[in-house]
């Protein structure tokens, strides 16, 4: 296992890397004992991490625990309260975000910090020309540069398309080939894999690879157990601003990185579901459920209690399906019944009428309004509940908030905060807790962790367990996160083009057999 | 790819603008005698001018509808100032109405850049103060032919082809026109193959990432603005150049036009795309759909609802290009 490093004793640790020698020129950059605070706050307390040349070393920690004020501290945007920056041995006395990249040291944002209008080739070329500090432009010198950028990476992009006609995984591998114009030593990434699908990642890490074998260290910064233990080698895993572990990314597995980075251990109960012998009709019951330009029904039914997966490959239809049951694809065919009643879900309105609850894949642009308060944010599909007369009723709006922030579990010290202010795991429980106020009788959940932490992620899990249990709530999850379904689902449901092609029973085993499947099928 | 050519909105506004021509000929045959082309042909030189100003500002991802006060206070400034002074060049004159809107225009600009109001609001308001100084502090008096400074007529006046009718009569070609040419060629250039050029491209695709790229985003505020008032001042001065007078009431609601030749010309209403070769369509195409209504005698206001409608439109049609292209 990990070797436990308490913060305060605060000896440097020198890493050891898979019995190569160990001369102190190995090592590209070193933090010793780092200190950070903002307004009182301790960001970070007594940090020390090192990374060698060539390595891939992962960071690890929940949101909030301090890995953004590393980053920040390794390319120069903070400097430290207390502590030491070395780079290649050297103290350096000031680290700026200009001796940053003059040291070698860039970073790949979540945002990439890319242009949508400008073609590929002029994203890679811009920084190379402002550098050079060029008046004018060279269009055939952009095309050989960028040519040059990408070829590194051994994939291949049309240089001429613009930025914004390409998946995200494109834009991340121009953000990868732009960074690497400036030759650097090492290339910090902020959660990379964040929107990318399984194959993606592996095209990502492909490159990751041939990066590192062109002597190039890589800072690889996740909360994604599955992948940190699949591409580094090395591991630190801080918690509220500590170290709390290192060491060979081989030491490690799933759970002892997960009870590192929560300081618990999280429960690893699938999820058990038994049918109540009432004789009730099924919460939704579809039949024969046609979308436009589609052949061939789908039929499924999911009791009250349940919690059922939907897995299937990008564009296999199973964002199609919900959107069609949240009444956004006007025209499907089939029958949809909700307590055994025959029901049309034309409008969002009727389906929500009819209970109906839709949790976006895409939090943050389909599913909250930013700017406004958690509060707003709860009641906005339930506003019409809390009317006296034409008014709004606003104690009683508010008091309704305040319960459902409560039952939530909603960590905010106050309901007016804007939600964009939120973590990703706190503002998917406000839109969760949305649909706690429309009695909603079926709740479909797009990715419902994308983007949230380890912690986070099993308080959720938590929670929509219970709310199935306790509301008889009929939970159908999507999810590109199989460990996830099988960890919470009692059935997982496989769609292919459209259609239901299996089911297998959720629980451990059933990873392994959906991921199967799933290989056949692609 | 055959097709390829159509996703540039460049051929697509052609293909539309070749067959208005075509149909409007259909119409009335009188559209595509010499004269009235070359009517046309004039019509396009001042607000063509004023559309290359706002195409950059559009790219930049802000909006300018300052430029028509600036072009006017420019304009009867400099025209009262060779009054005053009995001066009786030409350059001169151009280079002032120039600088008179650079300058202003670098006011819009500090206040875009430091204080950071959005430029709609900026541009309203200071088109409106320097409209308001102008006729208060200047005078709202009409420079007439008789006054007029003849050295600007003469200038105007000269003609790439002039020729007579049999009665008398003349008509040509505007030398104007080899002005317009120069300043497109040239505001095409720095937009291509410029650094500065890139960064409003840059700007209106992104600021934050404009500036993580290193990009002083300050010049290319000033840049931009200052350039869509220096060149509205000297087409206001060219303008009452070509009129033989001087209003200081002139351009009213001339920022309707502009906008809408520019966004007709395939430039984004958001920032970050557009072309000088699709200005120069734009500003055609609307002048061209302004003169037929005239052709057609259909009275004036309904040319505003045409116009009107042209904006909607074609934002609407960007608008929706925009969508697909990040789908």
């Amino acid at each position: 296992m990990s070797r436990e490093q308490n913060g305060a004793a605060g000896a440097p640790a020198v890493p050891r890397t898979r019995g190569r020698p160990d001369p102190v020129s190995d090592i590209l950059i070193e933090l010793r004992d780092i200190e950070k605070r903002f307004v009182g706050v301790r960001a970070l307390d007594q940090v020390s991490l090192a990374i060698r040349r060539g390595q891939i070393h992962c960071l690890a920690g929940e949101n909030g625990s301090g890995k953004s004020t590393i980053i920040k501290i390794m390319s120069g945007v903070y400097g430290p309260d207390a502590g030491q920056i070395l780079v290649d041995g050297v103290p350096v006395a000031r680290l700026d975000p200009i001796a940053a990249i003059r040291h070698g040291i860039e970073v790949i944002y979540q945002d990439f910090s890319l242009f949508g209008n400008l073609t590929v080739a002029e994203n890679l070329a811009l920084g190379h020309e402002l550098r050079e500090k060029r008046r004018l432009v060279d269009w055939r010198a952009v095309r050989t540069l960028a040519r040059r950028a990408i070829d590194r990476l051994g994939v291949e992009i049309d240089l001429a398309a613009d930025l914004e006609t390409l998946p995200t995984s494109g834009k991340q591998l121009v953000a990868i080939a732009r960074a690497l114009m400036s030759d650097p030593r090492l290339l910090i990434m902020d959660e990379p894999t964040t929107a990318l699908t399984r194959r993606e990642v592996e095209t990502l890490f492909r490159v990751v690879r041939e990066i590192q074998r062109q002597g190039i260290a890589v800072l690889f910064v996740s909360h994604k157990m599955r992948e940190m233990l699949e591409i580094s080698e090395w591991l630190t895993v801080i918690r509220n601003g500590r170290k709390v572990a290192e060491g060979e990314t081989g030491r490690f597995d799933e759970a002892s990185i997960t009870r590192h980075m929560t300081g618990q251990d999280l429960s690893g109960e699938p999820y058990r579901w038994r049918p109540a012998a009432d004789g009730k009709p099924p919460r939704l019951d579809v039949r024969g459920l046609v979308l436009p330009g589609d052949t061939g029904g789908t039929d499924f039914k999911l009791e009250a209690g349940e919690i059922v997966g939907l897995a299937g490959l990008l564009g296999s239809g199973r964002t199609e399906l919900a959107l069609a049951l949240f009444g956004m694809v006007p025209g499907h065919g089939g029958q949809v019944l909700i307590d055994g009643v025959p029901v049309r879900l034309s409008t969002v309105q009727e389906a929500i009428a009819r209970g109906i609850a839709y949790v976006p894949e895409d939090r943050l642009t389909e599913g909250l309004f930013l700017a406004q308060s958690i509060e707003r944010n709860i009641l906005v599909a339930a506003y019409d509940r809390v009317t006296r007369g034409l008014m709004l009723d606003r104690a009683r709006a508010r008091a309704l908030a305040a319960e459902t922030v409560a039952a939530m579990q909603i960590a905010t010290p106050s309901l007016d905060k804007p939600v964009g202010q939120l973590s990703g795991g706190n503002a998917q429980r406000v839109v969760i807790g949305r649909w706690l106020m429309t009695d909603a009788k079926v709740l479909i959940l797009n990715g419902p962790t994308v983007g949230v932490d380890v912690g986070s992620k099993a308080e959720i899990h938590r929670k929509l367990r219970e709310l199935a249990q306790t509301r008889g709530l009929a939970v159908l999850m999507i999810s590109d996160d199989l460990p996830e379904l099988a960890q919470n689902c009692n059935r997982i449901l496989l769609m292919h083009r459209g259609r239901l092609v299996g089911e297998v029973a959720g629980g451990e085993a059933s990873e392994a057999s959906v991921s199967d499947m799933l290989r056949r099928l692609s | 790819m055959s097709l390829r050519i159509f996703h540039r909105s460049e051929a697509v506004i052609a293909a539309v603008l070749l067959l208005a021509m075509i149909l409007i000929g259909l119409v009335n045959p009188a559209f595509w005698q010499l004269d009235n082309l070359f009517g046309l042909i004039r019509s396009n030189v001042v607000i063509g001018i004023m559309a290359l100003g706002v195409l950059m500002v559009l790219i930049s991802g802000g909006i300018d509808v300052s430029f028509p006060a600036f072009a006017v206070a420019a304009m009867y400034l400099t025209i009262r100032a060779m009054l005053a002074l009995g001066y009786d060049g030409v350059v001169l004159p151009f280079v002032m109405a120039t600088l008179i809107g650079a300058a202003l225009g670098a006011v819009n600009a500090a206040f875009v850049h430091y204080v950071r109001v959005i430029p709609l609001i900026v541009t309203l308001g200071t088109g409106a103060m320097v409209r308001g100084f102008l006729l208060g502090m200047v005078g709202a008096s009409q420079i007439n032919i008789d006054r007029m400074p003849k050295p600007l007529i003469a200038f105007a006046r000269s003609e790439l082809v002039g020729i007579g009718n049999g009665d008398g009569t003349h008509y040509g070609l505007t030398a104007m026109v080899v002005l317009y040419g120069a300043l497109a060629l040239a505001v095409h250039l720095v937009l291509r193959y410029t650094l500065v050029g890139r960064s409003i491209y840059a700007l209106g695709g992104d600021a934050e990432a404009a500036r993580r790229v290193g990009f002083d985003l300050r010049r290319t505020t000033f840049f931009v603005y200052g350039a869509a008032g220096a060149l509205a001042g000297f087409a206001g001065l060219l303008h009452s150049s070509m009129i033989w007078l001087a209003n200081p009431r002139d351009f009213a609601g001339l920022e309707l036009d502009v906008i809408a030749a520019v966004v007709l010309g395939g430039a984004s209403i958001f920032g970050g795309r557009g072309s000088v070769l699709g200005t120069l369509l734009g500003v055609f195409m609307l002048v061209m759909v302004n003169n037929s209504l005239i052709i057609m005698k259909i009275d004036t206001t309904w040319q505003r609802v045409v116009v009107g409608a042209i904006v909607i439109v074609a934002t609407a049609m960007t608008a929706w290009r925009d969508r697909k292209r990040r789908i």
